[in-house]
Order: C-alpha cells, then sequence, then structure tokens
C-alpha cells in the first residue's frame, strides 16, 4: 500500500469516451501541484492506465489513480462521483479539484453533497494559509475578489478554465489503478453522443490570450468576418456580445459575459459593443481593452484603455492590414 | 405530475451589483431583486408541459429572506405557477450552497414532487452545482445544463452540449433537471394572470417546520475575505480622423501584443 502525503490535493481531470485526457488537465494539476501534492484521478476504459498515468505525470502528477471502467463511455456523472468517493477514501486530500466544466462541475457538486464536505465554485486560483486551503473568486464580473476555505474537513472547489497559468514540472510516473465499488444511484442513460471539439485552428474563447468580440454594431452574421478577420490576424479567440447573439448573427456559446462566458485575456477588442454592464461583467478584468464604436456615448470606452469613435468597416481593415505590415 | 420549479431572486444584472465588504454578502437593498432569468426559463418548461398535459401541477419553491421575496415570486404565479412555497429563516442568513440544498432537498420532500426543474446557473452566486446536490441528496437520477428538454408520464429526456461534446440522454422520473439558456424565453403574465396570482396559495415554511436544525459541525464554505477590484478608468479615446487602424496597430505593438506568425 503506497502513502500518501498529508497535503495531498486530489484532481479530477476529463478524459474523453475513447481514452484521450482533455485540455485542461495541465491546469488543474499546476494549479493542486502549486499548494500540495497533485494526485491525479481519472476514468477511462479498459486497457489505458499506463499511458494516461505516463501523460499525467509528464503534467506534474506525483501520483495518478486510474479508474477504468467499460461504463466510461456511457455514462454522464455517477462514475466519476464514485470514483472520487473511492479516491478520497484512500488518499485522506487536502482538497479536491475539478474543473468548472459542465461534468466537472456535477462530479464535484453530488462528490461535495455525498461526503459533506464544503463546495467552492468556480474558483480563480488556490493558495494555502496556515490553516490550509484556500479558494479564490472574482465575483459579480470580476467587481469584488473573494476568498473561501472549509470550516472543517477537505473543501471541494472547481477551477474556472483558464483562469490559471500555474504549470507544474513533470513528476516520475506512478500509477496505480483504482478499485471503486458502485454507488449503484440512478444514472442517465446516454442515447446519441458526439465530440464537438472545434475543429477551429481558433483557440478556445475560455482561457484564449486574445479575444476579438462583436457586437450589434456588426449589423449581420456575415459582418462578423470582420471580427474573424482581426481575431485572426492576431491569433485570437472569437467573442460576442448579448445583442448580437440574440440578434442571431453567431451562435450562444460565443457570447461573453453575464450569462455567458467570462474571459479575462491579455488583450480584448470589443467592435461595435455598446458595453451593457452585462458584457462588461464578462470582460472588464481583461488586461488591456480595445474598443471601436461609432457612438462616442458607448459605456464600454469608460472602461477601454484605448477607445476609437469610428466605423469599424473603416477603422478594422486598416488595423489588419497594419498588424500584417508589422509582423512582416 | 408534480413539478418544482426553484426560483431564485437575484440583483438585477442591468444595475450594479455589491458585496458588503464586512461579511462578504451581497448588498441587497442596493439593487433591484428580479427573478433570475435562467429560473424564469425552467418555469417555462414546466409550464409548457403543462398546456400538454392538464394533470400537472406546477410548484415553485425558493429560499430566501423575507423582505421582496413574496412580491417577487409573486411574478412565477402570474405566469401562471399553482403555488409557491417560501422558505425563510434567520438562521439562513449567509448559508453556503450545503445548508441550501439542503433545506432545498427539505422543502421539495415535503411538497412532493416527481420532477425538480431549476436554472442551470444563477447570475450572481452562478455555482451552478445546486441542481446536482439534491440529484445527490435525494438519490434520485439528475441531467445537468440541459438545451433542450422533453417530458413525458415516466421519462425526461434532452440534449446537452458540454465543452467537449454532445448528448442526449434520458431519466427515469423521479429526477432532477436543470435547463440553460438555449431554451425559450419565458412567457409574460397576462393581466389575468396578475389578477389572478393574488389568489393563489403562498406558503412560508421555516426551518423548524422542515424539521432542520442547523448542525454546527458540519463542513460548511465559508468566506475569509472580501475585497472589491479598484474601478477601471477610461484611457485613451480618439476620434477616427483616417488612421484610427494603424494607430490602434501601433498601440498593439508598443504593448507586445502583435505576437509572431506561428508555425
Amino acid at each position: 500500500m503506497i502513502g500518501y502525503p498529508a497535503n495531498s490535493i486530489l484532481v479530477l481531470v476529463e478524459v474523453s469516451p475513447s481514452g484521450q485526457l482533455r485540455s485542461g488537465a495541465a491546469e488543474l494539476i499546476g494549479a493542486a501541484a502549486s499548494v500540495g501534492s497533485a494526485v491525479a484521478l481519472a476514468l477511462a476504459p479498459t486497457g489505458n492506465a499506463e499511458r494516461l498515468g505516463t501523460e499525467l505525470a509528464a503534467l506534474g502528477a506525483a501520483q495518478v489513480l486510474i479508474s477504468e471502467t467499460e461504463e466510461h463511455a456511457s455514462s454522464v456523472v455517477v462514475p466519476a462521483v464514485d470514483a472520487l468517493a473511492a479516491a478520497a477514501a484512500v488518499v485522506a486530500p487536502e482538497a479536491v479539484l475539478t474543473a468548472n466544466s459542465i461534468r466537472g462541475r456535477d462530479a464535484a457538486a453530488r462528490f461535495a453533497a455525498r461526503s459533506g464536505s464544503a463546495l467552492a465554485l468556480d474558483a480563480v486560483g488556490i493558495s494555502r494559509d496556515e490553516e490550509g486551503i484556500i479558494a479564490h473568486h472574482s465575483v459579480y464580473g470580476g467587481a469584488y475578489l473573494v476568498d473561501s476555505a472549509a470550516s472543517t474537513g477537505a473543501l471541494v472547489i472547481t477551477l474556472r478554465q483558464g483562469s490559471s497559468d500555474l504549470r507544474s514540472e513533470a513528476q516520475p510516473s506512478n500509477v496505480q489503478q483504482l478499485p471503486v465499488a458502485a454507488s449503484g444511484a440512478p444514472e442517465a442513460t446516454i442515447t446519441a453522443y458526439r465530440e464537438t471539439a472545434a475543429a477551429s485552428s481558433r483557440p478556445e474563447l475560455r482561457g484564449a490570450d486574445i479575444v476579438v468580440s462583436g457586437g450589434r454594431g456588426l449589423g449581420s452574421g456575415e459582418n462578423f468576418s470582420l471580427v474573424e478577420g482581426l481575431a485572426d490576424a492576431l491569433g485570437g479567440a472569437i467573442g460576442a456580445s448579448r445583442a448580437a447573439v440574440d440578434a442571431g448573427y453567431v451562435a450562444q456559446t460565443m457570447q461573453v459575459g453575464q450569462t455567458g462566458v467570462t474571459v479575462a485575456p491579455q488583450l480584448y477588442i470589443a467592435l461595435g459593443i455598446s458595453g451593457a454592464i452585462q458584457h462588461r461583467a464578462g470582460m472588464q478584468t481583461s488586461k488591456t481593452i480595445i474598443a471601436i464604436n461609432k457612438d462616442p456615448d458607448a459605456p464600454i470606452f469608460d472602461i477601454a484603455d484605448f477607445g476609437v469613435v469610428g466605423d469599424i468597416f473603416t477603422v478594422v481593415p486598416q488595423l489588419v492590414a497594419a498588424i500584417e505590415a508589422k509582423r512582416g | 405530475m408534480k413539478i418544482i420549479v426553484l426560483m431564485k431572486e437575484v440583483p438585477d444584472t442591468y444595475g450594479e451589483r455589491t458585496l458588503d465588504l464586512e461579511t462578504g454578502l451581497l448588498n441587497r437593498s442596493a439593487s433591484e431583486p428580479v427573478l433570475d432569468e435562467i429560473t424564469e426559463r425552467a418555469l417555462e418548461v414546466a409550464l409548457s408541459h403543462r398546456e400538454k398535459d392538464a394533470n400537472t401541477e406546477v410548484v415553485l419553491l425558493t429560499v430566501g429572506p423575507a423582505g421582496t421575496l413574496p412580491a417577487t415570486l409573486r411574478k412565477g404565479l402570474a405566469m401562471g405557477a399553482d403555488r409557491a412555497v417560501h422558505v425563510q429563516d434567520p438562521a439562513l442568513l449567509g448559508a453556503d450552497l450545503s445548508l441550501t440544498a439542503q433545506v432545498i432537498a427539505a422543502a421539495a420532500k415535503h411538497i412532493g414532487f416527481d420532477l425538480v426543474i431549476a436554472g442551470n446557473a444563477s447570475t450572481d452566486g452562478g455555482g451552478g452545482a445546486l441542481p446536482s446536490m439534491l440529484t445527490e441528496l435525494f438519490g434520485v437520477a439528475g441531467l445537468a445544463s440541459l438545451s433542450t428538454v422533453a417530458i413525458d408520464e415516466l421519462t425526461v429526456s434532452g440534449s446537452c452540449n458540454t465543452e467537449f461534446d454532445s448528448y442526449e440522454a434520458s431519466i427515469d422520473l423521479p429526477g432532477v433537471i436543470s435547463v440553460t439558456e438555449a431554451l425559450p424565453d419565458a412567457r409574460f403574465p397576462n393581466f389575468k394572470g396578475i389578477m389572478a396570482a393574488k389568489k393563489k396559495p403562498f406558503e412560508t415554511l421555516d426551518l423548524a417546520q422542515l424539521g432542520i436544525v442547523i448542525d454546527q459541525e458540519t463542513a460548511r464554505s465559508i468566506v475569509i475575505s472580501a475585497a472589491q477590484r479598484p474601478a477601471r478608468n477610461a484611457g485613451i479615446r480618439i476620434e477616427d480622423a483616417g488612421d484610427a487602424g494603424d494607430q490602434i496597430a501601433e498601440f498593439l505593438a508598443q504593448n507586445q501584443l502583435i505576437k509572431g506568425r506561428s508555425a
């Protein structure tokens, strides 16, 4: 029996039905390793333990637990909750960390309810003080910074994707199979499935260094090519305001704001976006904000580091040409 | 079928929302309280089902302070819900998710249900965990973050788009689902609904009536500090005089924001 250090952080990483690590594992393990010993937990189809163990050690996991299960592809969340419960029983972690993804949050919430643990959601970082692990949160669109902790026991934390750039050094591979007793909790039945991992060459909106967003000022879905052109010139991701989504220009998954994705990139460029509070709540912690809008009273200018009152249809093409020229 | 819809009162996102920096709690008096839009969409799912199956009862359930909530919740009744249950107790001030989930679970059992429908995440807390916690506490099946929903007598099915994949799935009832804003907008209350809402049953419960004694030893998530981020200031602003694009490119270059073309 291998022992686990007292400062173990149990990290649930996500794996595709075919056994491939999802993006985000490096971020979770990096954050965990910054405050303790990262113990990675993955569910995978049979025959993937050694390979995943090596991959997770390379990302900084000091120890790796793999629950091999044929239910992995056909289940939604129950096997992950059962595996978390089994892993927590042997590791006795100081904290449990998952991504604040749809599946990660579901598993974390159910594990917290099952184990009676305190739950800290959508953290943007973790640290420790003399009393234990602390989760840092950015709330109300980043207007407030709040720290939370567990009154007792392990804190279960979901980490906002793309919020932490801490990465760990590779560790020697140390993988073990984790036996998991099925809880028998009622589970959903998957009737149809498809991978949607973007075939796009553009970065994902969450966690992108550069985001170019378009708003109602674009006027149509076709005109969104203006946003795409600038995003591609800068190597950035594409976002949109709620107004642009509601007008049907782009898919809801691209919405930045209170009810969409929250981003905090190095550079955020807002094209034809007025900057309603709902939008600002999703991007106002960006490091540098540039706004182009023809309305000089648009509230987006109140938070822009560089604002241009002008027509996006003339300014953006000139900007793209100038970027290409500067890059040579 | 008996459907419980979880409703939440939140500060209107069109106004400034503030935290009390002493307690880390929402400053409720500083902003207009409204029903969270996503919970209205959850209610719309329930009301749409009742139109197809008249033998459906739609019960609103909320937890929150006495203050403005009863008035806020009336909107849900005016939209068409049959009755409302409001859990309030001074001991719930500052309740964390675990305690809130425990209270909602107890209240839902008190009401009885075939299906619980919630929004996937509120606009203020934004946790998105409560429906999953309830699923676990009830020991029933659940589906989180559905972007389509079909309800029949014995099952609920729907589709979910995650960050990596999308799937269609179904659960046997009883169960818990949460819905995203991909679902249709909620209906507006009409005049008839507003008048009828005044006469609909409105039950108020406290912790004693639900048989809940708060266990001080239980693990809780606690706020240990809260601070306001300094407000952002406006920087340079220019009117386009024909060279704004070049000026932005210059600004980007000075700030090392133009990266080399990657291979």
